[in-house]
């Protein structure tokens, strides 16, 4: 029984829209190596629980990254000294990340600018 | 970057990938569902529910399983091909770093492939492809044999009793040569062609591929004349017109129906040059198909199932039976009887030993570019495994030094073998211009793929086997952690010393036995060449003129013809004299008659001697410069009458051999000749003694008699015009500007006579000793190649010395040792080497010369000179080979070579 057209409710999480997770698990590496469930945890802290996703969904992302090329992996432990699967950004992953938010920032700016009335900005 | 992968690669490489993946996958999802409950516990969930909401939050691993499997399987292909160009550019540096190395290596290879591949491509088709019928190997000849074995044509009634009472054979065809003129459309063109019993091409297995064969009922005197087209014939000259089938053409002036055209891959292995073929229309009657008028080729099929030697007996069975029925008509004693040979053996015959010898040259060609393709690497191998030692103990794995080694010795054999392409197809585009004629099938050689890629094939895989026994050696272990400790000592690895010294020995007899073959075919060759050929044959330009069709139905016709030409030739300007002849020495003309001698008769001519026949013309012996021995030549009396003696009594010359052969001292002069049977010769008198002439080939005189062409019974249609031009310039441009003024003047007398064969005996010369050209040809090409190999051969596994000795000899400068001294230690190794794969090779080439004797001509298979010289050079070229790492030798600096220790 739900209830297609109303309007979300401010604190329920939205689903992650495709291709999104992807940029947010490089974001999530940029300062430091890490293992899945650090990913997982990094992005549900800043995005404080508002996206929804399975969290086998950042393993996908992360399993995609490391077949481009853009992150690398190594096996490594933890402080408690478990074994965990460590994932580096490539230079690579470097820069498909900052082209990739760019792109992903004019283009929210443009779809907000449309939804909302506001004029569009003069492209550079 | 490269020390994580290769940790991940050594943790993948022990399992397979699939079990991997997966118990990596396990363990990846086990710890994130055990940190999630932990951290929903420590918000108060149960451990039983922290664990549920755990599993329900991570949704589903088998997209998951799916995804890491596909992530697996990419990087390992982007590992795999990043190691490949890794090790490419490796290779890539390394060869450029060591040019002399790589340039070494490439040429072994490309000359190794392309030298064997080309020669192997024209050898092949011509020795070993079946021929182009049904069943060719059920396809054989013919022959009679004389009384020394020696193989005959056979008579037309002959051949028709071998056709209807040998019952091994399936079918029999009879074909002599025939090269009527086309007139009509179009300007008078002699075609070549055959004269063939109705039932030749079913005996081949062939049909027309438009209209239809000869029938029984064509094949008979006075009875319309028919005829065949080739493919070619039917193209160029009738423009691929399929109405011709039926329209009538004339031949020699005779209206003759086309009635089929035969298909475009019909082969005329019989006669190459054949463009049209009709019945031969014989029949017992006629005085031409006696027995002992042997100028009939026969070809037959067996009988399916029957070998061979069966029909032989049978064969032979008949020709004792022959020789019994006729007795004067068949030749009775020594080895006279008859043969089968099949087709393919009888076309290969002349050119067999000597492209089996060829065959013999490219194996060893290909094994010294082997063996020498193996001490490079071995040498390189020994000159850099200081290069190795510091990979080692940079942590390199084993496999992958081998590996990088292994994509160096492929580089190296990518190069070769498009290097060795080119080669070949330029090789064999030179080879069969170079052929000579009676090469069979030459037409059909190409570069063949199958032996280019099986030169490639061994020199690579010599290349790799070799190229691995140093890697794994030098990888090895126990050695690979010493030389991890010890970087840069120069202690010995490689293949040990005695190994590489045989393969450079092997090398050096190799070449030394090509030397001495192409040494010997170069003598044998200088030698035919200065032959006396019997005449003067510079200032000589000759043509061959056929004066046959309608406007010439009687002999006096074509008496008459040739009398007026011959005035008019001799009055062009320029012309010195000229004359005519039925053949031409060195031409290939072949015309033999038996002859009989007054004072010796034969109870059966048919074993007496034969001769070559020339009917001449006045001042043929003039024109040709032929000396007269004793008596007289021939004089203008000679040449007042007919055949029938009014007027001057029937004159022969003889040549010297002949004649002393035949009568001993005895003078020759006032002797009674009959030269050749039948009842319409008169017996005629030796007025003459004429100096040998070489008819057939330089390398032998052949027997001769001269006769005045007016007393001949017939008159030759085909006959040879010899022009002796004036003044002492006898340049090609002025011999053929002398040709070109008699044949305009010939054009102005008969514009349909054709006018064949021009050449200077420059041209004839070079056409009869085209064979042993050729396998000079190919001799000096393979000794020029092994001469080449076996320099880069020695020059390896010097090189390979001086890297492994660089210690000892820098100790020895130190000590004191002076660079003369240095540079002949080195030196001294090399030649010991090539002076021991010389007397290896002077013996097997002793061996190979007797079987090389059939190919050499006034020179023996063991003469001393060309051995001597052959190995002279050799050894020159070993001591430069030598040289150049001798002098790297003495400019080791001694204080480097020591330090590293």
């Amino acid at each position: 029984m739900s209830e297609p057209n109303r309007a979300p409710r401010p604190d329920e999480p939205i689903p992650v829209v495709k291709g999104t997770l992807d940029l947010l698990a490089l974001k999530a590496l940029v300062r430091r190596p890490m293992h899945g469930f650090e990913v997982t945890s990094w992005i549900e802290e800043r995005s404080r629980g508002r996206l929804a996703f399975d969290d086998s969904a950042v393993y996908q992302a992360l399993y995609r990254l490391e077949k481009r090329g853009l992150l690398e992996a190594e096996w490594g432990t933890t402080e408690n000294n478990r074994r965990a699967r460590y994932y580096e950004l490539t230079a690579e992953g470097r820069a498909h990340l900052s082209a990739e938010t760019d792109r992903l920032v004019r283009y929210s700016e443009i779809v907000t600018g449309i939804l909302t009335g506001a004029p569009s900005p003069q492209p550079a | 970057m490269s020390h994580r992968r290769e940790s991940r690669r050594r943790f993948r490489l022990p399992r397979s990938l699939r079990d991997l993946v997966g118990r990596e996958l396990d363990e990846e999802v086990s710890l994130h569902l055990e940190l999630r409950a932990r951290e929903l516990e420590a918000r108060g969930l149960s451990p039983e529910e922290a664990r549920r909401e755990a599993q329900r939050r991570f949704g589903s691993v088998e997209a998951l399983r799916r995804e890491a499997r596909k992530r697996e399987r990419t990087i390992h292909v982007r590992d795999r091909l990043g190691d490949l160009v890794r090790d490419l550019r490796f290779a890539l540096r390394g060869l450029r770093r060591n040019p002399t190395f790589a340039a070494a290596a490439i040429l072994t290879l490309a000359l190794g492939i392309g030298a064997t591949t080309a020669i192997y491509s024209v050898v092949h088709p011509v020795l070993f492809e079946p021929l182009p019928y049904p069943q060719p190997d059920r396809i054989v000849t013919v022959w009679e044999r004389d009384g020394n074995g020696d193989r005959m044509n056979v008579g037309f009634t002959t051949y028709l009793d071998v056709a209807e009472r040998v019952r091994s054979l399936e079918s029999a065809a009879a074909l002599r040569p025939w090269q009527p003129i086309l007139t009509g459309d179009g300007s008078a063109e002699r075609l070549d062609g055959q004269r063939v019993s109705w039932t030749f091409f079913r005996t081949l297995g062939v049909a027309p591929a438009l209209g239809r064969d000869f029938q029984a009922e064509e094949d008979a005197p006075q009875t319309e004349r028919v005829a065949i087209l080739s493919h070619s014939l039917w193209r160029t000259r009738f423009g691929g017109d399929p109405e011709v089938v039926g329209r009538a053409i004339l031949l020699d002036g005779n209206p003759t129906t086309v009635i089929g055209v035969l298909p475009a891959d019909f082969e005329s292995l019989l006669r190459p040059e054949a463009r049209i073929w009709a019945p031969l229309r014989y029949d017992v009657s006629q005085s031409w198909a006696c027995r002992s008028c042997r100028h009939i080729r026969a070809v037959a099929r067996t009988a399916p199932g029957v070998t061979v030697d069966a029909v032989n007996r049978e064969v032979e069975a008949l020709a004792a039976t022959l020789r019994q029925e006729h007795p004067t008509e068949y030749p009775q004693e020594g080895e006279a009887g008859m043969e089968v040979v099949p087709l393919q053996t009888e076309l290969t015959r002349e050119v067999r030993p000597a492209l089996l010898a060829v065959l013999g040259a490219v194996a060893l060609v290909l094994l010294v570019a082997c063996a020498n393709v193996s001490h490079l690497l071995l040498a390189r191998a020994a000159q850099r495994h200081g290069n190795l030692a510091i990979r080692a103990a940079l942590g390199e794995s084993r496999a992958r030094v081998v590996r990088s080694l292994l994509v160096e010795s492929l580089v190296i054999a990518l190069f070769g073998g498009l290097l060795g392409l080119a080669i070949a197809v330029a090789g064999v585009e030179v080879l069969v211009q170079m052929a000579p004629p009676e090469v069979p099938r030459i037409d059909q050689v190409s570069v063949d793929a199958q032996v280019l890629a099986f030169a490639l094939a061994l020199t690579t895989a010599a290349g790799l086997a070799f190229g691995l026994v140093p890697a794994l050696q030098v990888t090895r272990k126990r050695l690979w952690g010493r030389l991890a400790r010890a970087t840069g000592s120069r202690s010995t690895i490689g293949a040990p010393r005695g190994h590489r010294a045989a393969l450079v020995v092997a090398e050096v007899a190799l070449t030394l036995l090509l030397l001495v073959g192409t040494g010997l075919l170069l003598q044998s060759l200088v030698r035919l060449l200065s032959q006396p050929l019997g005449f003067e044959s510079d200032r000589l330009v000759t043509m061959q003129l056929q004066a046959t069709g309608a406007r010439f139905e009687t002999d006096e016709d074509v008496r008459s013809f040739y009398d007026r030409l011959l005035a008019e030739v001799r009055a062009v300007p320029g012309v010195e004299s000229a004359a005519l002849t039925s053949q031409l020495p060195l031409s290939e003309d072949f015309d033999k008659y038996g002859i009989e001698f007054r004072s010796r008769p034969l109870a059966n001519p048919e074993d007496g001697p034969s001769a070559h026949r020339y009917a001449v013309s006045s001042g043929y012996l003039r024109t040709m410069g032929i000396r007269v021995l004793r008596g007289r030549g021939l004089e203008a009396g000679d040449f007042a009458s007919g055949p029938d003696g009014q007027g001057s009594r029937p004159v022969v010359l003889i040549n010297d051999t002949f004649a002393r052969r035949e009568l001993g001292d005895t003078d020759p002069i006032g002797e009674e000749v009959l030269v050749g049977g039948g009842d319409e010769n008169p017996w005629r008198v030796v007025v003459g003694v004429v100096a040998d002439v070489r008819q057939v080939s330089l390398a032998a005189e052949s027997d001769a008699v001269y006769v005045p062409n007016r007393q001949w019974p017939w008159s030759d249609a085909l006959r040879t015009l010899v022009v002796r031009t004036e003044g002492s310039d006898a340049g090609p441009d002025r011999l053929a500007a002398v040709g070109r003024s008699v044949r305009e003047r010939i054009r102005a007398l008969d514009p349909d006579l054709p006018v064949t064969r021009v050449a200077t005996y420059d041209d004839l010369v070079a056409a009869s000793t085209a064979r042993t050209r050729f396998a000079l040809l190919l001799f000096e090409i393979f000794a020029g190649v092994a001469v080449v190999l076996a320099a880069i051969g020695i020059f390896g596994v010097l090189a390979g010395v001086v890297a492994e000795r660089e210690r000892e000899i820098g100790v020895r400068t130190a000590l004191g040792a002076s660079r003369h001294g240095i540079l002949w230690m080195i030196v001294g190794r090399g030649l010991r080497l090539a002076a021991a794969g010389a007397v290896l090779g002077l013996a097997a080439a002793a061996g190979f010369g007797r079987f090389l004797e059939s190919q050499l001509y006034g020179v023996s298979g063991l003469d001393a000179a060309t051995y001597a010289g052959v190995t002279l050079l050799l050894l020159s070229v070993a001591t430069v080979a030598c040289w150049v790492p001798a002098r790297r030798a003495t400019r080791l600096d001694p204080v480097s070579a020591l330090r590293e220790e």
